[in-house]
Order: C-alpha cells, then sequence, then structure tokens
C-alpha cells in the first residue's frame, strides 16, 4: 500500500476541517435551542388535565368543561389541592400544602404545561387528548 | 472482473452489510424507554461510506433498497414513508456538504443524523397533520448529532482501512 492510497478526505487538512466540524456543530446545537425556544413559547393549547398523584394517574378532565375536582390525598385524606378548571383554563385555587406554590401557580392552559405539588406528591398536566408519538423508525 | 460488475458486486455487499447494522440495531434495547425514534442509524455508517467512496446516486440507491427491504421484513408502509422522507433529505444535505469540502465526513454525518430525523418530522407533521411535533424535533436533533459523530468517526475509519484505490 503506498502513501497515496492512505490518504482519506479526513486527512487533508485535517485540523481545519476539524475545526470546522466543531464550529458547525455549535450552530447546529445553537439553531435547534432557538427553534425549540420559539416551539415553548408558541405552543398549542391542550385540551384535558391529567392529575396523578404519587405516579398514579388521580383523574383526567376536559379543559372544555368548567368544573372543580378536590384532589384528597394522604393517608387520611387530610391533604387537599382544589383544581378548577374555567375558561380553558386549570389552577390550583387552594391547597393545605405548606409551601403554597401550587396554588400561587398561573393557569395552565398549553399542551404540556405543569402544576406540581411536591409536598403532596400531586401533578397536574396539560396535553392533547389521544396524542400518540407515530412510529418512527431510522 | 469489469469495473461495472465490480462495482455492482461491491455496492450489493453495502446494501447487505446495511441490513444487518439495520437488523443488528432493532435488537439493542431503545435507547430512551418510551421515546420512539432515537437510534444510532448503524446503517447510516454504510451510506457514508458509500457517499464518499461511490456518490450521491449510489448512496441513495443502497439506502432506498435497504429501507425497502426493511420495510418488508419487519416495518409498515407508514414507516417506511418516514424512513424514506428522512434518508433522502439527509442524503441529500450530506452531498451538498460534501460538495463544499468544509466539513470532514464527521461535521457531514453529524448534518446527516440531524436532517435524517428532520426529514421523518416533517413528513410526520404534513401526514398527521400536527404542530406538535416540534419538541419532538428538539430532543432529535440533539441526539442526531451525537449519533452523526459516532456515525462519521466510524465512517473516516473504514474510509481509513478500505482506500479509494481498492474500490
Ligand atoms: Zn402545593
Amino acid at each position: 500500500m503506498n502513501q497515496k492510497a492512505k490518504t482519506t478526505p479526513t486527512a487533508k487538512s485535517g485540523g481545519q476541517l476539524f475545526r470546522n466540524d466543531i464550529i458547525f456543530i455549535a450552530v447546529v446545537l445553537v439553531l435547534v435551542s432557538l427553534l425549540g425556544l420559539c416551539f415553548y413559547l408558541f405552543r398549542g393549547d391542550g385540551d384535558e388535565v391529567v392529575v396523578t398523584v404519587d405516579g398514579e394517574v388521580f383523574g383526567t378532565y376536559s379543559l372544555a368543561e368548567d368544573r372543580v375536582v378536590e384532589i384528597r390525598t394522604g393517608e387520611e385524606n387530610e391533604e387537599l389541592n382544589v383544581l378548577v378548571i374555567k375558561d380553558g383554563k386549570a389552577f390550583v385555587e387552594q391547597a393545605t400544602c405548606p409551601d403554597g406554590i401550587c396554588a400561587g401557580h398561573r393557569p395552565i392552559k398549553r399542551d404540556g404545561e405543569s402544576i406540581v405539588c411536591l409536598p403532596h406528591k400531586v401533578v397536574i398536566t396539560v396535553r392533547v387528548t389521544n396524542e400518540e408519538a407515530p412510529d418512527i423508525v431510522v | 472482473m469489469r469495473p461495472a460488475t465490480k462495482k455492482m458486486a461491491l455496492l450489493g455487499l453495502c446494501t447487505a452489510v446495511a441490513l444487518v447494522l439495520a437488523y443488528m440495531e432493532s435488537m439493542l434495547p431503545p435507547l430512551f424507554h418510551g421515546i420512539p425514534g432515537i437510534k444510532i442509524g448503524l446503517p447510516n455508517i454504510i451510506i457514508v461510506f458509500v457517499l464518499y467512496r461511490f456518490g450521491l446516486w449510489e448512496a441513495a440507491v443502497v439506502s432506498f433498497i435497504r429501507m425497502l427491504a426493511i420495510s418488508f421484513m419487519f416495518g409498515n408502509l407508514m414507516a417506511l414513508v418516514y424512513s424514506l422522507a428522512g434518508a433522502f433529505l439527509s442524503l441529500l444535505v450530506m452531498a451538498v456538504l460534501k460538495k463544499m469540502k468544509f466539513l470532514s465526513p464527521v461535521g457531514v454525518s453529524v448534518a446527516g443524523g440531524v436532517f435524517h430525523n428532520v426529514g421523518q418530522i416533517l413528513a410526520a407533521m404534513v401526514l398527521l397533520g400536527t404542530a406538535e411535533l416540534g419538541y419532538y424535533l428538539i430532543v432529535l436533533t440533539i441526539t442526531g448529532t451525537v449519533s452523526g459523530i459516532f456515525v462519521g468517526l466510524c465512517g473516516a475509519i473504514i474510509m481509513k482501512r478500505i482506500p479509494k484505490k481498492f474500490i
């Protein structure tokens, strides 16, 4: 095998190409992060809320109908979060948790938004009904 | 052997290796549970190799036959549409970048990996008529970049081992 045969495209000014690769990868990642930010900011509204308690589904409620849901948790049902669905938005009206973060959270309505009550292990998430990830193969 | 016959035989061999790699990859556990579409894309090593050693047309043929064979063996028609959209967008971007001589095979296959996913997501958006998949694209771009680096490095190693002279 002579020297010429060993020369590959990578071997030609490899350092320069390598630097270009790094720049290229960085640019791609920055562009995608910006795109992601746009999607995040302009994402669509969801149409239902899913309430889970300690990872188990507590209930699923449509955002279209106004209602009040009392999420009672704890060993003796002593923990309470009052979920209110009104005008297509969901929020926690009152809660017995010590931090009160959930009750202070702004109303949510966009797909993927959630309110979390850590002390009560309650997660309230907005989603789009029957959203299925397509079967994608590479 | 006549050059045309030799080329045909080599491309057939490449297609077979790509199929084996695809089959191997299908047996690996999913990289991230519950998120489909995140794969290393091992067959793309062969596609990158064919693109550099033969050309765009040859890479497209190998890619197409591989997709067709895989979808007959274990896929469905819907998945084939996604795969084809991803594979051809990816190949086109790689061919253009390769021509520009600005990136090494590693950078070129990073672009290939990213656009493979972009193509699939765009096809899914059109077919399913939903924009929700947008988020998905972010995750897939990052994984596409990582797998593109891996694929590019493997491709570069194979190119080093199998010089142009051999073909
Ligand atoms: Zn709380």
